[in-house]
C-alpha cells in the first residue's frame, strides 16, 4: 500500500523534492515541542501549488495521512508527524510573489519567513504587523495555521486581522481561493482557516496586509518591586485612553536570566519589568508617553526609563526577544504554557501560578504578552530526573485550568496541537467538540489531514473527565461510566 | 427566554421546518426574504457585562446597538467597526449576522475583528460557546468569527463578547474636490503613509478624509494635508448610519449594489452614480436591475464581487465559485443539518 504510494509519489515530484532515508527524516520528527516525536513515512517538499494539489490528490487516493509543516517552530506539536504519515514540508515555497506598495499588500508563498515580509515591505515604508518572537524563523503559512500573535498585536491585531486573502488546497486536492477584499462574499472561510492548525486545508498562498511604519516609536522600561504592582499597572494601562503598541512583562527571574545571557541593561534587583511602547505621530507618542508614565508611576513603578533613540529602543527589546533562549540556560528543559486571561486577572493568576510552583516543587518563570492577557509561564524541569516531566505536565494542566476558571482560554497563540488535547476537554463540552468534528468532516471527510490534532476524541475526554467537572455538569452524560 | 428559543429551535429541527430569525427587522428590504416561522430574538436583550478597564462588552443578541453605543460612549469608548444602527433599531445579533462595518473599517477592523466570542444555538437547538472574553484565543476552530456575515444560516447568535476601543480625542474632516480616479489614488497614497486616518470616502466630486487621534496629532495632520473643512455636518455619521441619499430605497427598475473591490481599483462602471467608501474598498452603486449581469461580471473581473443590496424586484444571486459553494453547503449542514435556519425564499 505505502510502496505503491511511494512509487507514485516518485513520479509526481522530482527526486530532490523527496526525503525518504531515515537519517534525513529525523530532521522532521518533531517541532519545537520536542517531547513528542514520530518519524514520517516520507517528506515531500512541493515547489508549487500544482505540486501540492498533485501530492494531496495522490495521498487522498491512497488514504495516506498528511501533515503540513512550515519551519517547525510550533510549540504545541501541530507539525509533529503522525506515525506513517506523509509530511508536507512547505519550506521550498518561499517566494514573495507580488508586493503592491500603494494597495499595501503582499502575496507570498506559505514558506516565506514572517520577518522576510517586513524586510521586503520596509523599502516602501511599510511592514507586516504580527511579529511573533520566532519571526526570524517561522513561516507565514505556520502563522496562518496558528493565528500567531506577537509583541505588537495589542494594537495591531493577530494574524487573522492582518490577512487579505488565502489560497489553500483541501485534502481532496480542491483549490480554495478566499478573501481578496475588505468585505467577504459568503462565509468567512478566511477567518475559519486562520488558526485551524493545518486540519482543514494546506495553505499555498497568503495575501497579507501591510501597514505604514509609524513615524515614531518609543518604549518605556518600568521596574517594579512587586509583581502585583506590575500586574495592576497592566490592567490600568489597558483601561486608560492610550493603547500601548506593545505591553510585555517579565518577572525578576526572567530579567536576571536575560541579563546573564546578553546584558540588555535591565535593572536586576526587581520583581518584575514592564516594557510599554507608544507609537504613532510624534505628537501622539509624546502625549502617550506622558500618560503611560503617569499610570505606571501611580501603580507603583520604582523606576522608569524611556528610550531616546531607535538604537536604545531596539536594545531594550533585544532582552525581551532573547527571553526564551535565556530561559533555556536555567534548566535542562522547559515547558512553555500559553494561557489567555482577562487583563484584570493577571495579578491573581500569577499569584496562583506561584503557589502551584511551590506545590509542585518546580520553578516557573513568566515572560509574556501582558497587554493581551496572554501568559507564557515557563516551567523549568529536568526530563532526566524521574517523574519531573510528568510533574511539569501536571503543573501545566493546572495552570490551564486556572486560566479557564478565570474565563480565559487554554491557548492564546500557540495552538492546541497534540499538547493541549486534554485542555480542550476542559474548555469545551461534548456538543461543542462535536461541532469541531463536523467542521473538520466538511473539509476532510476521511480525516486524513493532520489527524489526531486539535480535537480530542470523546473517549479521551471521558478519561480525562473522570476527575473533571465542566460548568457544573458532568461531561458526556451519553458515554458509559464505570 | 433562552430556553424558549432553544425549545422552538429543537422543535423546528425535529420537524424539519424552516425558521427565520428576526431581531428588530431593521434591515428589512436590505436582504432577500427568508422562509418559515419568525423566531423573535429582539426581547432576548440586555448588556450582561461591561468592563471599561478591560475594554470588553458582553451583551445578548437582542440588545440595540444604539444602547451599546451609548453605554460605551459614556465611558469614552466605542465599537470601532462602526456597524450601522439603522435609525437606532438594529440589534447586536443582526449587526453580527450581517457583519456590516462602517467607515472606520480599513483602519480599526471589521465586526468580525472585534468579536471575541459568541454563544449560539445551532440548527439542532444545541447551546454552544466559541471564543470567549479574552483578547487571544486559539482553542478550537474559530466558529465565533465564522458566524459573522453568515446571515444567521449557521446558528442563532444569543450572546456576544466584543472588544471595544477608546474614542479618539478629536475627529475632523478635510474635503478635497477631485474626480473619482484622482480621489481613489489620493486616498490610497494617504493610506500608505502614517497619517492618523479613520475615513476616506468620495461622492459627487468630493473626497472626504477623516482624521482621528489626539488633538495635537490631528492638528498637525490637518495642516499638512490641506483641503477644506466640511460644510456638511455629520456627513460621516450619516454615512455610517446609511442615511445619506445614496442609500434611499431604489425605484422599481433600479437596484443598489455593494461592490467590494481592491481599494486601488480604478473607477469601475463609472457611468452609474457611486458612493465610494473605505478608500475604494467598498462602492455603493445605483443602476438599473437590467445591468445586474454586467455589474457582477465587472466586479469579478476587477478581483472583487458585487451584491445587490436593495431592490423592489427580487434578489438575483450572483454566480460564485462552485467549489466554495459546495464547501459552504457542507459547512452549513455541519451546523444546521436540516438547513432550517434563515433559508432564502425559493431555496
Ligand atoms: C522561541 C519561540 C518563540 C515563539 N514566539 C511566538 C510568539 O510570540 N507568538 C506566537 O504566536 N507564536 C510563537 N511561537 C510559536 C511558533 O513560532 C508559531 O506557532 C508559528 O506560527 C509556527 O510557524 P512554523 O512555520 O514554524 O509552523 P510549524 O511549526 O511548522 O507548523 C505549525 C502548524 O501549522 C501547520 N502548517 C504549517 N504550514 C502550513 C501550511 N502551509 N498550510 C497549512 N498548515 C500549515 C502545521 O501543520 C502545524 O499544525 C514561538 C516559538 C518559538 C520556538
Amino acid at each position: 500500500m505505502s510502496e505503491a504510494f511511494l512509487s507514485a509519489l516518485r513520479h509526481t515530484l522530482p527526486a530532490e523534492a523527496l526525503v525518504l532515508d531515515v537519517e534525513r527524516l529525523r530532521a522532521f520528527e518533531c517541532d519545537a515541542l520536542s517531547a513528542y516525536r514520530a518519524l514520517p513515512m516520507a517528506v515531500a517538499l512541493p515547489g508549487s501549488e500544482e505540486d501540492v494539489i498533485a501530492v494531496l490528490q495522490l495521498a487522498h487516493a491512497h488514504r495516506i495521512p498528511v501533515v503540513a509543516r512550515g519551519a517547525g517552530t510550533g510549540l504545541s506539536g501541530g507539525a509533529t508527524p503522525t506515525a506513517g504519515c506523509l509530511l508536507l514540508g512547505m519550506s521550498r515555497m518561499r517566494r514573495l510573489l507580488y508586493l503592491d506598495p500603494l494597495a499595501r499588500y503582499a502575496r507570498v508563498q506559505p514558506g516565506v519567513r514572517n520577518q522576510a515580509i517586513s524586510e521586503a515591505a520596509g523599502h516602501y515604508g511599510l511592514y507586516y504587523a504580527p511579529d511573533p518572537s520566532s519571526q526570524i524563523a517561522c513561516t507565514i503559512g505556520g502563522n496562518v495555521a496558528e493565528n500567531a500573535g506577537g509583541i505588537h498585536c495589542l494594537k495591531y491585531g493577530l494574524t487573522v486581522h492582518n490577512l487579505l486573502g488565502l489560497r489553500a488546497v483541501t485534502m481532496e486536492g480542491e483549490l480554495l481561493e478566499l478573501g481578496g477584499t475588505l468585505d467577504c462574499n459568503g462565509y468567512d472561510l478566511l477567518a475559519l482557516l486562520t488558526g485551524s492548525e493545518g486540519l482543514l486545508a494546506v495553505v499555498t498562498e497568503v495575501t497579507v496586509r501591510l501597514l505604514p511604519k509609524p513615524q515614531l516609536a518609543r518604549v518605556i522600561l518600568a521596574s517594579f518591586a512587586e509583581v502585583g504592582h506590575a500586574a495592576d499597572a497592566v490592567a490600568q494601562l489597558v483601561g486608560s485612553g492610550a493603547t500601548p503598541a506593545a505591553l510585555e512583562m517579565m518577572d525578576g527571574a526572567t530579567v536576571r536570566a536575560v541579563e546573564d545571557f546578553l546584558q540588555a541593561g535591565y535593572p536586576t534587583d526587581v520583581a518584575a519589568l514592564l516594557l510599554c511602547e507608544a507609537d504613532g505621530t510624534p505628537e501622539e507618542v509624546e502625549a502617550d508617553i506622558v500618560q503611560m508614565s503617569r499610570v505606571l508611576r501611580a501603580a507603583g513603578a520604582c523606576e522608569l526609563r524611556v528610550s531616546d533613540s531607535e538604537a536604545e529602543r531596539q536594545q531594550l527589546w533585544a532582552g525581551r526577544k532573547a527571553a526564551f533562549p535565556a530561559a533555556a540556560k536555567l534548566a535542562p528543559d522547559y515547558y512553555c504554557m500559553d494561557g489567555s486571561i482577562p487583563r484584570a486577572a493577571v495579578g491573581r493568576v500569577l499569584a496562583g501560578i506561584a503557589s502551584l510552583s511551590a506545590q509542585y516543587g518546580l520553578a516557573c518563570i513568566n515572560v509574556f504578552h501582558a497587554g493581551d492577557g496572554n501568559l507564557h509561564p515557563l516551567i523549568l524541569f529536568d526530563a532526566n530526573r524521574a517523574g519531573e516531566l510528568a510533574r511539569a505536565e501536571q503543573f501545566g494542566t493546572d495552570i490551564a485550568a486556572l486560566c479557564v476558571s478565570e474565563g480565559g482560554a487554554i491557548t492564546g497563540e500557540h495552538g492546541v496541537g497534540i499538547e493541549k488535547l486534554d485542555g480542550m476537554c476542559a474548555q469545551f463540552n461534548a456538543a461543542e467538540l462535536g461541532q469541531f468534528s463536523a467542521i473538520k468532516a466538511a473539509f476532510d471527510p476521511l480525516g486524513l489531514l493532520n489527524p489526531g490534532k486539535l480535537i480530542p476524541t470523546l473517549h479521551r475526554c471521558a478519561e480525562y473527565g473522570r476527575m473533571h467537572v465542566h460548568r457544573g455538569q458532568l461531561p458526556h452524560p451519553e458515554l458509559p461510566r464505570f | 427566554m433562552l430556553t424558549d428559543l432553544q425549545a422552538q429551535l429543537r422543535q423546528a429541527h425535529a420537524m424539519s421546518v424552516p425558521v427565520r430569525i428576526v431581531g428588530a427587522g431593521s434591515k428589512q428590504g436590505w436582504h432577500a426574504p427568508q422562509q418559515g416561522e419568525a423566531l423573535h430574538v429582539g426581547s432576548h436583550a440586555g448588556i450582561i457585562d461591561y468592563a471599561p478597564a478591560e475594554r470588553v462588552i458582553s451583551a445578548r443578541a437582542g440588545t440595540r446597538l444604539a444602547e451599546i453605543q451609548a453605554v460605551l460612549a459614556s465611558q469614552g469608548q466605542m465599537l470601532a467597526a462602526e456597524p450601522p444602527d439603522f435609525g437606532g433599531h438594529a440589534t447586536l445579533g443582526g449587526a453580527l449576522a450581517t457583519g456590516w462595518s462602517g467607515p472606520r473599517r480599513p483602519w480599526a477592523g471589521a465586526m468580525r475583528d472585534q468579536l471575541l466570542g459568541v454563544e449560539i444555538l445551532n440548527g439542532q437547538g444545541e447551546l454552544l460557546r466559541f471564543g470567549g472574553r479574552v483578547m487571544k484565543n486559539v482553542a478550537g476552530f474559530d466558529l465565533a468569527r465564522l458566524m459573522v456575515g453568515a446571515n444567521g444560516t449557521l446558528g442563532l447568535i444569543t450572546e456576544a463578547h466584543l472588544k471595544v476601543l477608546p474614542l479618539p480625542e478629536v475627529e475632523t474632516v478635510r474635503v478635497f474636490e477631485l474626480p473619482q480616479a484622482d480621489a481613489i489614488a489620493l486616498a490610497n497614497r494617504l493610506c500608505a503613509a502614517p497619517w492618523p486616518l479613520s475615513g476616506a470616502a468620495w461622492q459627487g466630486g468630493l473626497l472626504r478624509i477623516r482624521l482621528s487621534g489626539n488633538a495635537a496629532a490631528v492638528a498637525t495632520a490637518q495642516q499638512q494635508l490641506g483641503g477644506e473643512p466640511d460644510v456638511e455636518r455629520h456627513w460621516f455619521a450619516r454615512l455610517q448610519a446609511m442615511q445619506l441619499d445614496s442609500f434611499a430605497p431604489p425605484s422599481a427598475e433600479q437596484g443598489l449594489w455593494r461592490l467590494s473591490l481592491p481599494q486601488t481599483c480604478p473607477p469601475l462602471l463609472a457611468d452609474y452614480p457611486q458612493l465610494i467608501d473605505w478608500a475604494g474598498g467598498r462602492r455603493w452603486l445605483s443602476a438599473p436591475l437590467a445591468a445586474a449581469q454586467a455589474i457582477s461580471t465587472s466586479a469579478r473581473g476587477a478581483g472583487g464581487h458585487a451584491l445587490l443590496q436593495r431592490s423592489q424586484a427580487g434578489w438575483p444571486t450572483a454566480p460564485r465559485n462552485p467549489t466554495l459553494l459546495a464547501l459552504e453547503a457542507r459547512i452549513r449542514r455541519a451546523l444546521d443539518p436540516r438547513q432550517i435556519l434563515n433559508r432564502r425564499q425559493g431555496d
